[in-house]
């Protein structure tokens, strides 16, 4: 049976973790290659790498990382963040990364995902999307949440799945950083009107908030916070789902 | 020294990484002297089927593939190149294993994409693997069952998630995605 997934989220800045992190036995807690080998150690199912570096310079810095990351450790990882172009992703995905995530670009130019999904698969396309709920209506936001579009969330997604993309990365900016729990309504909503893997992210606080999404047909759980102040780990969040009899990786 | 057969196939990287780390040498090549003399070769890929064909021909490794004496391992699209005839572009490929590549009907989400178990596990290559352990895949197109299945998966219906016939391995999944458990299954080929 197919697992669901379990995904931490590393957020970089000129190649370090940015967000604070809480682990026993890191030398190091900002840098994102023992991070990444602690959680993939720890039974994660994948990693997602979220680069926040303003500058064109400095993405240099994180190709250099991808390619360590990508030599380090033994499970697949998806690189975002200012990917602009099909020559950014072609860097990356040349570095080593196993998939990439386009978000405000992709929006601008949406043929971009096409031009992905064609030069690369669909496999290593990833569609990152923001959303909050606008006036009755789940609506896409872009540049990092700033700036709201007049695009409606189910139809962008059902779009990019048109447009060749592997898999949909949902978040929910009503519910990130709540710790209430996932946006299950239009996380489910979007998984119901594509048929591509959608992974549900913004709002993981409780192992109980794991069980409610796997209870609907979302593929895969992200979080950043929870995991990296180790308020739940990785292996105490996997025991108890699969007590819980949901299919997940041991 | 282990060939990865190059033939603009995807990220082909992250196999050499793999063999990094269990500290094999390797060389990206598609040159006929250095796939020959190689200790082990791989044919690795991601992407679409049409194309990988046409540049295995345009490289002239079909022939060279098909007669190879030293264990050869298939990976994910490298795997159903090595089969008859795939539905991807409806084209015939290396018919190393006499069975044909199938597009998963859409029951469920396509690709296959995750982590999954594998089961009736035969041969060399899974030597110390347990059945229903988990394995990375991602694929959208499935190697129907036939004599040579040494691994099964079941994602809508039940399909090869390994191939074995006499030195010629493959594996639909991606073992050097596959945490601990892909790199015992990488381990074994090497080793053989």
């Amino acid at each position: 049976m197919l697992k669901r997934r379990i995904i931490p989220c590393l957020d970089i800045k000129d190649g370090r973790t940015v967000k604070g992190v809480n682990f026993v036995g890191i030398k190091d807690a900002g840098d994102p290659i023992d991070l990444a080998k602690v959680y993939a150690q720890q039974g994660a199912d994948e990693l997602v790498f979220l680069d926040i570096t303003a500058t064109i310079e400095k993405r240099a810095t994180l190709i250099e990382l991808v390619k360590k990351i990508a030599a380090e450790i033994n499970i697949p990882f998806t690189v975002g963040g200012g990917i602009s172009s099909l020559e950014d992703a072609a860097k990356l995905i040349t570095a080593g990364a196993d998939k990439i995530s386009v978000n405000s670009s992709a929006v601008k130019n949406p043929a971009l995902i096409k031009e992905i999904a064609d030069k690369f698969g669909s496999q290593c396309t990833v569609v990152a999307i923001d959303t909050k709920f606008v006036d009755d209506e789940w609506m896409v936001f872009v540049h990092g949440g700033r700036t709201m579009t007049q695009l409606k969330t189910l139809e962008w997604a059902k779009k990019v799945n048109d447009l060749g993309a592997g898999e949909i990365l949902l978040t929910s900016m009503n519910n990130d950083g709540t710790k209430n729990g996932f946006a299950l309504d239009i996380t489910s909503q979007v998984c119901d009107s594509v048929n591509i893997p959608v992974i549900a992210s913004g709002g993981a606080g409780s192992k109980e908030h794991f069980l409610e999404l796997f209870n609907t047909k979302i593929s895969a759980g992200l979080a950043a916070s929870i995991f990296h102040y180790a308020e739940i780990s990785v292996p105490e969040l996997k025991d108890y789902l699969i007590n819980q009899n949901v299919a997940i990786r041991k | 020294m282990i060939a990865i057969i190059d033939y603009n196939a995807g990220n082909i990287s992250s196999v050499r990484n793999a063999l990094d780390r269990l500290g094999y040498e390797s060389i990206i090549t598609r040159d006929k002297d250095e796939i020959i003399v190689a200790d082990k070769v791989i044919l690795p890929g991601v992407g679409e089927a049409s194309s990988a064909m046409h540049y295995l021909n345009e490289y002239n490794l079909t022939e060279l593939i098909k007669g190879l004496g030293t264990p050869i391992l298939g990976i994910c699209l490298g795997m159903q190149l090595m089969c008859n005839y795939t539905e991807e572009g409806g084209i015939q490929c290396l018919g190393i294993f006499d069975t044909k590549v199938k597009m998963f009907p859409p029951e469920e989400k396509v690709p296959h994409m995750g982590w999954n178990n594998l089961v009736n596990l035969k041969g060399e290559l899974f030597e110390g693997i347990k059945d229903n352990n988990d394995v990375y895949f991602v694929h959208s197109y499935f190697a129907e069952l036939c004599p040579y299945t040494s691994a099964e998966c079941d994602y809508i219906l039940p399909f090869s998630a390994g191939l074995q016939k006499n030195n010629f391995y493959a594996t639909q999944f991606h073992p050097e995605k596959s945490a601990d458990i892909g790199e015992q299954i990488l381990k074994n080929f090497l080793e053989l």
